[in-house]
């Protein structure tokens, strides 16, 4: 099967153009030894089905960071069939720049001109065949968002693939060309050092003292010779100019860029400052930037919990009543429990374990789906249509404060910045950063953010306690978590990861009507991964919790009326006895042996919670058509006042509530901090003090509490 | 003078970048190179980073970052 590669700037449309072409043949994989990310697809290109792969998109082919040497490296060892350029026609000389570092690498390439219709707006006009004559390349126009000139883009690969014309070669400056000529010079004595490598990259690459290739050289038996010669074009360079080999190449490229794009380009004097421009002087206004942005987040909230929760606008398909998405989920619940229990062909052990173990404990978190389905919805929206580097450039300044940058603000969003996230690709996110202090700091803290999987557990107890005041809670609760996350961020950066801070160069791209193709495209992904957890892990773990909160089992006293008969029993279980000797000490914060299971069950995965206090709490419940939903149960049992009479149910919901913020990350979150720190020492710290923290802020705001009320 | 010297609503012409390393190679594959202009679009709402317009796109980049960067008015 031919092999087509899509390399490009971010922001360029290039995923979206990825998404055109592949539709839902994709899946995501990695690159062999290094934790960067890919995802491949297939297209069907006449009568040939061809395989696609999205490299990262990046701004340069350096060895500063992991993506620019994984992209490189793939095509040049993986010598895809044609290599396609997605360039962003609003942003031409920038993309351009990166296009001839492409270009160097001796491949044949098509360009997708993408977003032509918003350089026509910008006022320009781009000759499309005078700029592949000038490159020596295929060149298509298209408007990835409404699907323009896909069909000419898959002819224009077709054909490349078959013809395999490579670019023209590039003319640099003068002083550059005779800069790189005593090296390539060498470098041409020397096959068995440039192996499948373009002599002239790696010419350019050993003058510009690229990390990697360097590594390389003094690796290489005979280097004193390509080094005399590296010396010889320095000399030359020096001769000519005074600027360092590394400023020559960038200016040489972008000397090229500039000479095409002025060539290329018609300016209408007409042109409009494009709406982007009116947007952001509203956006990033000094006063009106803070209330958009709080305006925002509160809007995804309460459009999310309404949506989800609230607006019964699913028709009665199930039952006579109409209900929302999440009601409706736990109707179906309803009913399978309810056929369950009078299947008279079920043990009584499996009715216990299907009604219980499974329908409690899966059952719950999937009633969750729908408001994580729309919260990811409308984070989708946000990134796609640019905002979220808005964000990024409002808060920098005050998260700078807190020893981290604008960068680290993309891995907390992700992480459950804005709720709904996950830790996982939060971590994954702070490749970017190249600071590797900066990178640490950010991955400690990373987990404390409001998570996917911690929103059930939020809904649930807020739905008990705090139903009144819902949204209010969710901003409160975001704002709890980024306090916690900075002021550790903080105390991390001035005892235990000490240094400089790094620099912040950030795109601001253009903003973008999310298109529904696009957002429901991730939004599905993520909550897709949600379930298939749900259907899974969870499932099993839901089996094993049950167990251990089955058995062993007890004789009771048959005196004892039902409900008290299995709090005994399931005192005795396994779980019973973990959760009873820890106790004493989780007490002090309000959490009994119950919660203790529940808690330990959130390691694997914080929704977990919520299932495990669902089993907890039903035991004793045989006709599940008389068993109250988890929230009402919970807030039962929670608010029965205490020996001196103060009820402190809403107080232990809410030291709960932190607690699951701040605890030890989940199972998977520790893998990958193990994976992106290389470190059992940095995973264990995480561990340990996130869990300390909780425990400490949860006390307190049991203790203290309980003395005001 | 360098960058964050400029005020809004300014243009100013790069004469070089000091410094070195990542952030260097950075500004210059962002197109901050010899001869470029800059217009300064915005401070932030707490003044810094800075929203300037390069080559036809907008970057941010902190008051440090501009510090690296020689202009002329």
């Amino acid at each position: 099967m031919k092999t087509i590669a899509i390399a490009g700037n971010p922001n360029s449309g290039k995923s979206c153009i990825f998404n055109n072409l592949t539709g839902s043949r994709q899946r995501v994989g990695n690159y062999a030894g290094v934790t960067v990310e890919f995802t491949e697809g297939t297209c069907q290109i006449n009568d040939e089905k061809v395989k696609i792969i999205d490299l990262p998109g990046t701004y340069s082919l350096t060895a500063y960071s992991q993506e620019e040497v994984v992209s490189r490296d793939f095509i040049v060892k993986e010598k895809p069939d044609a290599l396609m350029i997605v360039v962003d026609a609003s942003n031409l000389e920038r993309n351009l720049y990166f296009t001839i570092q492409l270009i160097e690498l001796g491949v044949p390439v098509v360009i997708a001109l993408n977003m032509v219709d918003v350089a026509e707006k910008k006022g320009f006009t781009i000759d499309t065949v005078l700029l592949s004559k000038l490159l020596g390349v295929e060149v298509v126009p298209t408007v990835a968002f409404k699907k323009e000139g896909m069909e000419e883009l898959k002819r224009a690969c077709l054909k490349v693939t078959k013809s395999r014309i490579t670019p023209k070669d590039l003319t640099y400056s003068h002083e550059l060309e005779g800069s790189l000529e005593p090296i390539i010079e060498e470098l041409e004595k020397h096959p068995e050092f440039t192996k499948e490598y373009p002599t002239d990259w790696v010419a350019v690459k050993l003058f510009e003292e690229d990390k990697e290739v360097l590594e390389k050289l003094a690796a290489y038996e005979n280097k004193a010779a390509i080094e005399t010669s590296i010396e010889l074009g320095k000399k030359f360079l020096k001769k000519h100019s005074d600027e360092s080999p590394k400023t020559a190449v960038a200016e040489a490229r972008y000397a090229i860029a500039n000479g095409i794009n002025k060539e290329v380009t018609k300016r209408n004097e007409l042109g409009q400052r494009i709406l982007t421009g009116k947007i952001d002087s509203f956006v990033c206004h000094r006063f009106l930037g803070w209330a958009i942005l709080v305006g925002v987040i509160y809007a995804l909230f309460w459009l999310s919990f309404q949506i989800s929760g609230e607006w019964n606008w699913i028709p009665p398909i199930i039952g006579d009543e109409w209900v929302s998405p999440m009601g409706f989920v736990e109707l179906i619940f309803e009913n399978i429990a309810t056929w369950a229990s009078e299947a008279s062909w079920m043990g009584d052990t499996m009715k216990s374990l299907f009604v219980d173990g499974i329908i409690g404990g899966v059952g719950g978190v999937l009633g969750f789906a729908p408001l994580i389905f729309f919260i990811f919805l409308f984070i989708s929206a946000l990134e796609d249509s640019g905002y979220i580097a808005r964000i990024a450039f409002i808060l920098d300044r005050v998260l700078r404060v807190f020893g981290l940058q604008g960068k680290s603000i993309l891995a907390l969003i992700v992480s459950g910045g804005v709720a709904g996230g996950c830790a996982v690709p939060g971590i994954m996110a702070t490749r970017t950063l190249r600071e590797e202090k900066d990178r640490l700091v950010t991955i400690m803290v990373a987990p404390m953010m409001n998570c996917g999987a911690k929103m059930p557990v939020y809904a649930m107890l807020i739905a008990a306690f705090f139903a009144k005041h819902e949204a209010g809670m969710m901003v409160l609760l975001m704002v709890l978590s980024w306090g916690f996350a900075l002021i550790s961020a903080l105390i991390l950066r001035k005892f235990v990861i000490k240094g400089e801070q790094t620099p912040f160069v950030m795109e601001l791209p253009i903003y973008h009507v999310p298109t529904i193709r696009g957002v429901l495209h991730h939004t599905w992904g993520r909550t897709w991964s949600y379930i298939k957890k749900a259907g899974t892990l969870l499932l099993a773990i839901s089996i094993v919790m049950w167990a251990l909160m089955t058995y062993p089992k007890t004789e009771v006293d048959p005196t004892l009326d039902e409900n008290a008969a299995s709090q005994v029993e399931l005192r005795n279980t396994v779980a019973g006895k973990i959760g009873t000797t820890i106790e004493p000490v989780t007490q002090i914060a309000g959490f009994d042996w119950r919660d203790n299971i529940a808690l330990i069950g959130g390691l694997a995965a914080k929704e977990v919670v919520v299932g495990t206090l669902g089993v907890a709490y039903s035991m004793g419940d045989v006709d599940p058509e008389e068993s109250e939903t988890l929230a009402t149960r919970v807030q039962e049992e929670w608010s029965k006042p205490d020996a001196d009479g103060k009820n402190r149910g809403p107080l232990k919901a809410f030291a709960m509530i932190i607690f699951v913020m701040l605890y030890a990350p989940c199972v998977a979150t520790l893998a990958v901090i193990k994976k992106e720190t290389g470190s059992w020492k940095w995973t264990l710290f995480s561990t340990g003090y996130s869990t300390a923290l909780g425990f400490v802020v949860a006390v307190l705001i049991y203790q203290i509490g309980a003395f005001l009320i | 003078m360098t960058l964050d010297k400029v005020t809004q609503g300014q243009t100013a012409t790069i004469v070089r970048i000091n410094g070195d390393g990542a952030i260097h190679q950075r500004l210059l594959d962002m197109g901050i190179t010899k001869g470029t202009e800059v217009y300064i679009e915005r401070y932030a709402p707490l003044k810094d980073p800075i929203h300037i317009t390069v080559k036809g796109y907008s970057l941010a980049l902190r008051i440090a970052e501009a510090k690296m960067i020689e202009v002329t008015a």
